[in-house]
């Protein structure tokens, strides 16, 4: 048994033993369960993939005369401004303007605000073009200036939705291609395409939620941020296997760090064919080994994980909650899964290349003593169910 | 016998010309037509391999070459940049001829034979990241 506060001081002082997910297993299985939680203080998870609600809240300092936003485009994307006078949030999948979106299908969608995103944190300048209707205090109406990074007060980056805890495998049963944010999808169940880190993901490594938490210190793409709440859609009432590892979306996190401390690498804008841009980012949780309990679930593998393979042509967009089968992410990373005696080729939007890396990265920081971990001010919702958007025709 | 990749750029005045067909006949090369774009009184291309003798080869791409038809040599069938690309996998599936694949499943990095491209593109429109580009 550790605290919160034994691992920290030992952080502090260099000496806490850290592993990645991916190292824990082995780890186990070479020494045993009773000595890796003698030992073992910390186990770093990541993930890095497109994560579409994402955005970012900037402020932009005053101009003279003074303005009062009240509408913005960033690099011709609409940033919105109804909050105080330089505030404004850019959402990581809204597109240009004048972007031609679906209108000649399936439209490219080259640019939105995920790349907006990934420009600002490069340090790259980007192109800010306000209106104002004008009032006393805030004459000016317009104005059209470039602008960077380090030239805002504040680039806070707060995300309402990121790390699904696992998600579907999407396949097409139709006879026509699709487009879709998990890519294309070949007709016939040609291919399938998953998004997950699987054994390396954070809250697989801890399915109850019980170290990963509001307050809950992260490594998001180098920044060092939290956990500021659940995430949208966190519904962690689901199917499980025994392991207690949900076997669909489940929980996710709304996280939130400094945009300005972040690296390009690990912010991606990036853009579906057919479907539109979002923003892939890289994510690095570490989970304390607090007991055997929390020792045991991070020690889960691929191949006791598994993933929906699901419909996209009809049962995903008609919401009929049919599941085809399932695939474990061992089966999915081998390159084929077969359902039904059908083989069917499987990529991944995730990289779980760059997911080690984090992992890495943020094993190192803690082995240096300059990442330390932070005990949930509030724990998430271990129960709560999906609710339907209800449709009512307003009577007159 | 001797293999090549090579990329044909031809001009508006050579696309009505049955050029392959001289390849195969006059030359008595192997035509193995990867991509091709040839269309009537507007500039087209061909990315084909060819195989045969040295001394075929050699005189069927002179032969190209009077036809004011621009030979290059295709070493690279696509362009990745490494700094784009996150070695999501998403290209691997969609990639026909393994080009694009996975060697060790551990690490899960995307690897390029060049050698297996054919320059059919699908991994430009796939990458969500634009990190591979097409070189015609």
């Amino acid at each position: 048994m550790r605290t919160y506060k034994e691992i920290n001081d030992k952080i502090a002082s260099g000496k806490a033993v850290v592993l990645t997910a991916e190292e824990i297993i082995d780890y186990v299985d070479r020494k045993g369960e009773d000595k890796a939680l003698a030992e073992v203080d910390v186990v770093t998870t990541a993930t890095f993939g497109p994560m579409c609600s994402s955005g970012c809240f900037l402020n932009f300092g005053q101009c003279v005369p003074k303005i009062r936003i009240s509408e913005c485009t960033i690099d011709g994307v609409m940033a919105y401004s109804g909050l105080a006078a330089v505030d404004v949030f850019l959402g990581a999948t809204q597109l240009r303007v004048n972007a031609p979106a679906n209108l000649t299908f399936p439209g490219e969608f080259s640019f939105g605000g995920a790349h907006v995103i990934e420009k600002l944190v490069a340090g790259e300048m980007v192109e800010v073009i306000a209106t104002s209707y004008g009032t006393q205090e805030y004459p000016r109406r317009e104005l059209r200036t470039e602008v960077c990074i380090h030239d805002l007060n504040q680039a806070i980056m707060v995300n309402p939705r990121n790390c699904y805890q696992n998600y579907n495998v999407a396949v097409n049963c139709s006879e026509k291609r699709l487009y879709t944010y998990l890519g294309q999808l070949e007709p016939n169940m040609q291919n399938a395409s998953y998004c997950s880190a699987g054994q390396l993901s954070p809250l697989l490594n801890d399915p109850w939620y019980e170290t990963i938490g509001i307050g809950t210190a992260v490594w998001l793409a180098g920044s060092h941020g939290h956990v500021y709440a659940e995430g949208t859609q966190h519904f962690p009432t689901c199917q499980r296997s025994p392991n207690g590892v949900p076997m669909e979306g489940a929980g996710t996190l709304g996280l939130t760090a400094d945009m300005k401390q972040m690296q390009r690498k690990y912010v991606r804008g990036c853009s579906f064919r057919g479907y539109g841009v979002s923003l892939a980012l890289g994510i690095g949780i570490p989970i304390p080994i607090l007991n055997q309990r929390i020792l045991r679930q991070v020690c889960v593998r691929d191949s006791e994980i598994l993933a929906p393979i699901t419909d996209y042509s009809l049962d995903y967009p008609m919401k009929t909650g049919r599941v085809l089968g399932y695939a474990n992410y061992e089966q999915l990373k081998s390159g084929q899964i077969e359902l039904n005696g059908h083989k069917i080729a499987t990529s991944s939007l995730s990289s779980y290349s760059l997911a080690l890396e984090i992992a890495e990265l943020l094993k190192a920081e803690i082995s240096k003593g300059k990442f330390l971990l932070s005990e949930p001010s509030q724990l998430l919702p271990r129960e709560q169910f999906s609710k339907p958007f209800p449709i009512r025709e307003k009577t007159l | 016998m001797k293999s090549e990749k090579i990329l044909l750029r031809f001009p508006k005045t050579e696309t009505g010309k049955p050029i392959v067909y001289q390849l195969i006949k006059d030359y008595n090369l192997v035509v193995n037509i990867y991509v091709a774009k040839v269309t009537q009184d507007k500039e087209g291309y061909l990315v084909v391999n060819l195989t045969g003798e040295e001394a075929d080869l050699a005189r069927g791409k002179a032969f190209l070459c009077g036809m004011q038809v621009q030979v290059e040599s295709v070493e690279n069938g696509i362009l990745r940049d490494n700094n784009l690309c996150t070695h999501c996998g998403n290209c691997v599936s969609h990639c026909p001829t393994n080009a694009l694949h996975i060697a060790d499943r551990r690490t899960m990095q995307v690897d390029l034979d060049q050698s297996l491209c054919i320059s059919c593109s699908l991994c430009t429109t796939n990458c969500p990241f634009g990190a591979c580009t097409s070189v015609l």
